[in-house]
C-alpha cells in the first residue's frame, strides 16, 4: 500500500533482520503482532477453518440456492450500479469543488464526508422515511410510478449514499495537483475547451476515478446497515447477501452464513488487490 | 480569505485555484455544472439529514426528549460510551505501537504487516461480527470453553467490543503511518545520541509531532466505534438494556413503528455525526501540513 523507504542507519550488526536505531522495538512489533492476530487474523482463520467444514460440493450446492444466488446478485449488482453513478457524479463533484469558487463551497466540501460519519443505520432509516410513499421523495416520485423504497431501486440509492466520498476523495486532490500549464498548453495549441478537458484533463483522472469506484464497490457488497432500512427484503428479490448471512446465523445455520461470507470476503480480497495493482500502474505511468 | 475571521466549516484551500476566463468554462457551463454537483449532493446528502431530524421532532421537542427519557435508551448510550471507551483506546494504542514499529524500523514482511492492517476495512460489517460468532458463539471454537469458564462473550459485552475493535482497527495505524513516515526519524535520533530514554523520546519528541494526527485518527475510530452497526448487530443478541447499543436502539424502535423515538434517537446520533464533520474539518484545515491528507479516506 503505502511506499515505505526506510530512514538511514543501521547500526546493528549486519546479519540482524532488524534494523533502525531507535529503542522499542520488541515491545512495538510484539503488541503490534499480538492484538493484529488476537483481534484480525485470528477470527479470520476461524472462518476459514468453519468454511473448510462446507467441502467443495457443499459450496457449489450453497451457492447453486436460488436465494442464496440471488442475493449475491443483487449485493454485487447493485454495488456496481451505485459504483458507475458515484462514478461519473463524484468526478462531477470533485471537479467543482477544486476549479470552482461558489458560495458555500468550503460547506459543500465537507458535507462530502457526511456517509462516512453518520451511522449506517441512521442513513438507513432516513432514506426509508424519505422514500416511503408518504416520504418527501417517495411522495414525488409515486404518481410517476417509481417505487424506490422496498425495491431493487432502494438498495442503489442507499449504496450511491454510502459510497459517495470514494470517489471524490480519490479525484479530488489529483485535480487540485493539476498544472495549469498544461491546459494553458493545449489551449494555446488551438484545442477546444472541450477537447482540452477530455483529451488533456479528464484522462489521467481515469486511474483516481477507477480506484474509488473499485473502493466504492467493494463498500457496497458488505454494505449493511443502511440498506436493510430501505430494501424491504423479501428473499429473492430484495434481500441482500449481508442479510442472508445475518438469517442464516439466526437459524444457527453457520456453514451456510461462512459459505457467503467467503464468496464476500473473496471479491473484496480480489478488489483489494485490483486496487493496489491500479496505485502501483498508476504510479509508474503518471 | 475575503473575512479575517474564520469558520471552522469555510477553510481556506489555497490550492485550489478558480480558473480566470480564458481557459477555463464559460461562466454558463461553469454555473450549470455548479448546479448539478449542489443538486445531486443536496438530493443524497442534505435531504437525509434534514430528515432525521425533522422526523425526529415531529412530535416536538416534549416527545423528542421522551424518547432518551426510557431506561433502554439510556442503558443503550451508556452501553455504547463503555464500547467506545474501551475500543478506542485500545485501538490507539494498537496504531502507535504499529506506526512506531512500521516508520522506525525495518524488517522483513514490513509491507505485508501495513497490508494486514487495512484488512478489516476491506470486510463487510456483517462478516465482522460473524467471525466472533464462530470464535466464540455456542458452537464456536473457543466458546464451549469459556463458558464452562463462566465466560459469555457474544450477546454479551466482550462481543460487541471486539467487534468495535475490529471494524475500527485500522483508523489510528492508517492516520499515523504515513505521517510518521513523512517526518522520519531525525528527531528521536537526535534525542537518542543527547542521551534520552525510549520513554522520554516518545512522549517528548514523537507524540508532539504526531498529536494533531492522532486525534484526527482518534476522532474518526470514535465515530466508527458509536455508530456501528451491522458488526454489533451480528454479536449483540438485542437483549434490551443489556446488549443493545444505540444504532442497535434505533433498529429496534424503528421496528416496532415507534418513529419518532427512532428518529430522536438518530438525530442524537447525527448531531455526533456532525461534529465529528466539523472537528475533522477544523482539524484538516488548522493542521492540515501535520495530517496524512493522502490517507484520507
Amino acid at each position: 500500500m503505502t511506499d515505505l523507504t526506510m530512514s538511514p542507519a543501521p547500526a546493528r550488526p549486519a546479519r540482524s533482520l532488524v534494523t533502525g536505531v531507535l529503542p522499542g522495538f520488541g515491545l512495538a512489533f510484539g503488541w503490534t503482532l499480538v492484538w493484529l492476530s488476537f483481534i484480525v487474523l485470528l477470527p479470520l482463520a476461524a472462518l476459514a477453518w468453519k468454511a473448510s467444514g462446507l467441502g467443495i460440493d457443499g459450496f457449489v450446492a450453497l451457492l447453486a440456492s436460488p436465494r442464496v444466488r440471488a442475493a449475491l446478485e443483487l449485493s454485487f449488482g447493485a454495488a456496481l450500479i451505485a459504483a458507475l453513478i458515484n462514478a461519473v457524479f463524484g468526478v462531477l463533484v470533485a471537479w467543482v469543488l477544486t476549479r470552482y469558487r461558489f458560495p458555500g463551497r468550503s460547506l459543500v466540501d465537507a458535507a462530502v464526508d457526511l456517509p462516512f460519519a453518520l451511522p449506517t443505520a441512521v442513513a438507513g432509516i432516513t432514506l426509508a422515511a424519505l422514500f416511503a410513499r408518504n416520504g418527501w421523495l417517495g411522495g414525488l416520485l409515486a404518481p410517476l410510478g417509481i417505487e424506490v423504497a422496498y425495491s431493487r431501486a432502494g438498495v442503489v440509492v442507499a449504496l450511491v449514499f454510502v459510497g459517495l466520498p470514494f470517489v471524490v476523495r480519490t479525484v479530488q486532490p489529483l485535480l487540485a495537483d493539476f498544472d495549469r500549464e498544461v491546459e494553458e498548453a493545449a489551449a494555446t495549441l488551438g484545442a477546444s475547451r472541450a477537447a482540452t478537458v477530455f483529451r488533456v484533463l479528464l484522462p489521467p483522472l481515469v486511474p483516481a476515478a477507477l480506484t474509488g469506484f473499485t473502493l466504492a464497490f467493494a463498500r457496497g457488497v458488505g454494505e449493511y446497515g443502511s440498506i436493510v432500512f430501505i430494501a424491504g427484503n423479501m428473499p429473492g428479490v430484495t434481500e441482500i447477501a449481508p442479510l442472508l448471512v445475518v438469517i442464516k446465523l439466526e437459524e444457527f445455520d453457520y456453514v451456510g452464513a461462512t459459505g457467503i461470507a467467503v464468496v464476500m470476503l473473496a471479491v473484496s480480497f480480489a478488489l483489494l488487490f485490483a486496487i493496489n495493482a491500479l496505485q502501483h500502474w498508476t504510479e509508474k505511468r503518471w | 480569505m475575503a473575512t479575517g475571521e474564520t469558520f471552522p466549516l469555510d477553510p481556506p484551500r489555497p490550492r485550489a485555484l478558480p480558473v480566470p476566463p480564458p481557459i477555463g468554462e464559460t461562466a454558463m457551463a461553469r454555473r450549470l455544472l455548479v448546479a448539478a454537483a449542489v443538486l445531486f449532493l443536496a438530493l443524497i446528502l442534505a435531504l437525509p439529514l434534514a430528515g432525521v431530524f425533522t422526523e425526529g421532532l415531529r412530535k416536538g421537542w416534549g416527545a423528542w426528549l421522551a424518547a432518551f427519557a426510557d431506561p433502554d435508551a439510556r442503558a443503550a448510550i451508556r452501553l455504547t460510551l463503555l464500547v467506545a471507551a474501551i475500543s478506542v483506546p485500545a485501538n490507539l494504542v494498537f496504531g502507535v505501537a504499529a506506526a512506531w514499529a512500521i516508520t522506525r524500523f525495518s524488517f522483513p514482511g514490513r509491507n505485508l504487516l501495513v497490508t494486514l492492517i487495512d484488512l478489516p476495512f476491506s470486510v463487510s460489517p456483517v462478516v465482522s461480527g460473524l467471525v466472533f460468532v464462530l470464535l466464540f458463539g455456542a458452537n464456536g471454537l473457543v466458546g464451549p470453553f469459556l463458558k464452562a469458564q463462566g465466560i459469555q462473550v457474544i450477546f454479551a459485552v466482550p462481543g460487541l467490543v471486539l467487534a468495535t475493535i475490529f471494524v475500527t482497527f485500522p483508523f489510528v495505524a492508517r492516520e499515523l503511518i504515513p505521517i510518521m513516515q513523512a517526518q522520519g526519524a531525525a528527531d528521536e535520533e537526535a534525542a537518542l545520541t543527547l542521551g534520552a530514554s525510549g520513554w522520554t523520546i516518545f512522549t517528548r519528541v514523537t507524540l508532539p509531532n504526531i498529536k494533531w494526527g492522532l486525534l484526527y485518527g482518534v476522532l474518526l475510530c470514535n465515530a466508527r466505534a458509536m455508530g456501528e452497526f451491522g458488526a454489533v448487530s451480528v454479536v449483540s443478541g438485542h437483549i434490551r438494556g443489556l446488549t443493545n447499543t444505540v444504532p442497535l436502539q434505533v433498529e429496534i424502535l424503528y421496528n416496532e413503528y415507534d418513529f419518532v423515538g427512532a428518529f430522536a434517537i438518530a438525530s442524537a446520533l447525527a448531531v455526533l455525526a456532525l461534529v465529528t464533520l466539523v472537528l475533522k474539518t477544523f482539524l484538516e484545515w488548522r493542521y492540515g501540513d501535520e495530517l496524512a491528507r493522502s490517507a484520507r479516506h
